[in-house]
């Protein structure tokens, strides 16, 4: 909650955005979740005297374009957006609304495997730390080859493109540009420490608390 | 080649290092070579770390050798093989033996070397990694405990100048210098004019730091197109690979030393950048040519 708060500290008009599967399933990011943290987001920024507008929304699965198209008007209306998706999810948001802050609501811890044919492209690393606030919305602990926290490596190809392949964008180059066409690139500028890989004992496990 | 790198590093002296690459085998013979050959021609001597992701013999052995005949040796240190258990381990190996020169990289992708199986670490980043040089000079490990003995390594970090996109790249380098380096060595660089950029960037943001300008002899047109092709961060102008493609048969090494000699010749005279760090990967034997060529001899 306190980093939620800080994350959205300097904007007016937040929109929490939820998601109805995987993150519902687990009473972390679904509708009714979604209720809860706007309500407690009001009452904080009441209790501070600096009052929030935030509108809440759920997509069906905020990892698929078309849904997260459905709430595309609010997500117009607001300064930023808090999505309590898990890190495919927020990536999703933050591709699509590319020039809006799109930051995680949760730590994805880990992701189950869906039993369905078809292509699915990793987006998250589920490190339970997560970084996509810092990173305009895009992973680099997954969609760097390093998974570098500092900025590119000396390897990036002619255009933008990552040293073990050429038709795979370099993470860091989305991500500064992402970050330029917000105006927040002193968030890539800051120094990022060592990470921590105590934030998930693996094998993973979540005990909820009483329903 | 008696005084410290450190030391030289503060002196107006044109700075000029260059490498021993380690073999893949424990005949040091080459190495031995290699060193004798350079040690007293120049400044320092960069070791490189399982370069491009090949196993070789590693990069501190190499160094303590250097220290054995007399010679400087600049400890190349990449993240990609060691944890930061394993790298601070190093260090105080390194620093005890007398090796006190550090060059901070990321280190090349597992996927681009001899071992594309192996599990690749990367718990840390350069500019971590330069900051934990800093924490363990200061006497402290990452952990914050006391060493029994401290470090302190004179530091070195990499720079991209003709890199495309360029911007991201100068962020990070801005990371790197403010974490604190004495010094930058270029990748190979080919149009000076990105060197001069490079170098004005750097010294806007700290003008204590000195940068060597990579130099990499091209020996053909082929080679500096596949190099303009494949190899990352680099970018030959036309006009140098037509110069190429018009040397006569069989004289391509030649005009290669030449290349280099003269840019080095013109970066010096026009202190376009503070030294220059030669890579004749392969020809370690010819660089005193490269050297006697641009006049540093």
């Amino acid at each position: 909650m306190e980093e939620i708060k800080q994350l959205i500290a300097p904007y007016k008009k937040v929109l929490v955005a939820g998601c109805e599967t995987c993150v519902a399933v687990c009473w972390a990011g679904g509708e009714k979740e979604v209720g809860i943290l706007a309500s407690q987001l009001r009452l904080a920024r009441r209790a501070e005297g600096s009052e929030v507008s935030v509108l809440e929304a759920t997509v069906e699965r905020q990892c698929e374009r078309e849904m997260v198209a459905e709430i595309k008007d609010k997500v117009a209306e607001a300064d930023a957006v808090i999505s309590l998706a898990c890190g495919s999810g927020v990536q999703t948001m933050a591709e699509m609304f590319e020039d809006k802050p799109v930051f995680p609501g949760v730590n994805t811890t880990f992701i189950g495997m869906p039993e369905k044919e078809g292509l699915w492209v990793e987006m998250c690393g589920a490190c339970g730390d997560c970084f996509l606030d810092r990173t305009g919305g895009v992973c680099p602990i997954v969609r760097c080859a390093k998974g570098l926290l500092n900025g590119p490596c000396g390897g990036t190809r002619k255009g933008g493109k990552c040293e073990i392949d050429p038709d795979k964008d370099c993470a860091w180059v989305l991500i500064h540009g992402r970050l330029e066409k917000q105006g927040r690139l002193e968030v890539m500028r800051k120094y990022y420490p060592p990470k921590n890989y105590r934030a998930v004992k693996r094998p993973g496990k979540v005990q909820a608390a009483k329903a | 080649m008696a005084k410290p790198f450190r030391e030289i590093l503060k002196t107006k002296k044109f700075v000029v290092t260059a490498e021993v690459g380690p073999v893949k085998g424990s005949n040091m013979s080459k190495a031995i070579e290699h060193i004798e050959l350079l040690k007293d021609k120049v400044d320092g001597l960069n070791v490189t770390d399982n370069q491009s992701s090949v196993m070789r013999y590693p990069s501190l052995g190499v160094c303590l050798l250097i220290k054995e005949h007399g010679g400087e040796p600049i400890f190349q240190v990449t993240c990609r093989d060691r944890n930061r258990l394993a790298i601070q381990a190093d260090l105080l190996f390194a620093y005890s033996r007398g090796v006190n020169n550090i060059l901070c990289l990321t280190g090349d992708s597992i996927d681009v070397g001899d071992h594309k199986e192996a599990k690749q670490v990367f718990d840390l980043d350069s500019v971590q990694l330069i900051h934990l040089v800093h924490t363990m000079n200061s006497g402290k490990d990452m952990a914050g405990n006391d060493l029994d003995g401290g470090i302190d390594f004179c530091i070195g970090a990499t720079g991209t100048p003709s890199a495309d996109p360029l911007e991201p790249q100068l962020v990070k380098a801005e990371k790197k210098l403010r974490a604190g380096v004495n010094f930058i060595q270029t990748q190979a660089v080919y149009e000076l004019d990105d060197l001069k950029r490079f170098t004005e960037f750097v010294r806007n943001t700290d003008d204590r730091v000195k940068v060597l300008g990579g130099i990499v002899p091209v020996i053909g047109a082929k080679m500096a197109a596949y190099m303009n092709e494949n190899v990352p961060g680099i970018s030959i102008p036309q006009r140098l690979i037509d110069e190429l493609a018009q040397a006569p048969k069989g004289t391509g090494v030649a005009k290669g030393i030449e290349i280099a000699a003269r840019m080095i010749r013109q970066i010096k005279e026009e202190r376009i950048c503070d030294g220059v760090h030669i890579m004749f990967i392969g020809r370690e034997e010819k660089v005193p040519e490269i050297l006697g060529a641009a006049g540093l001899l």
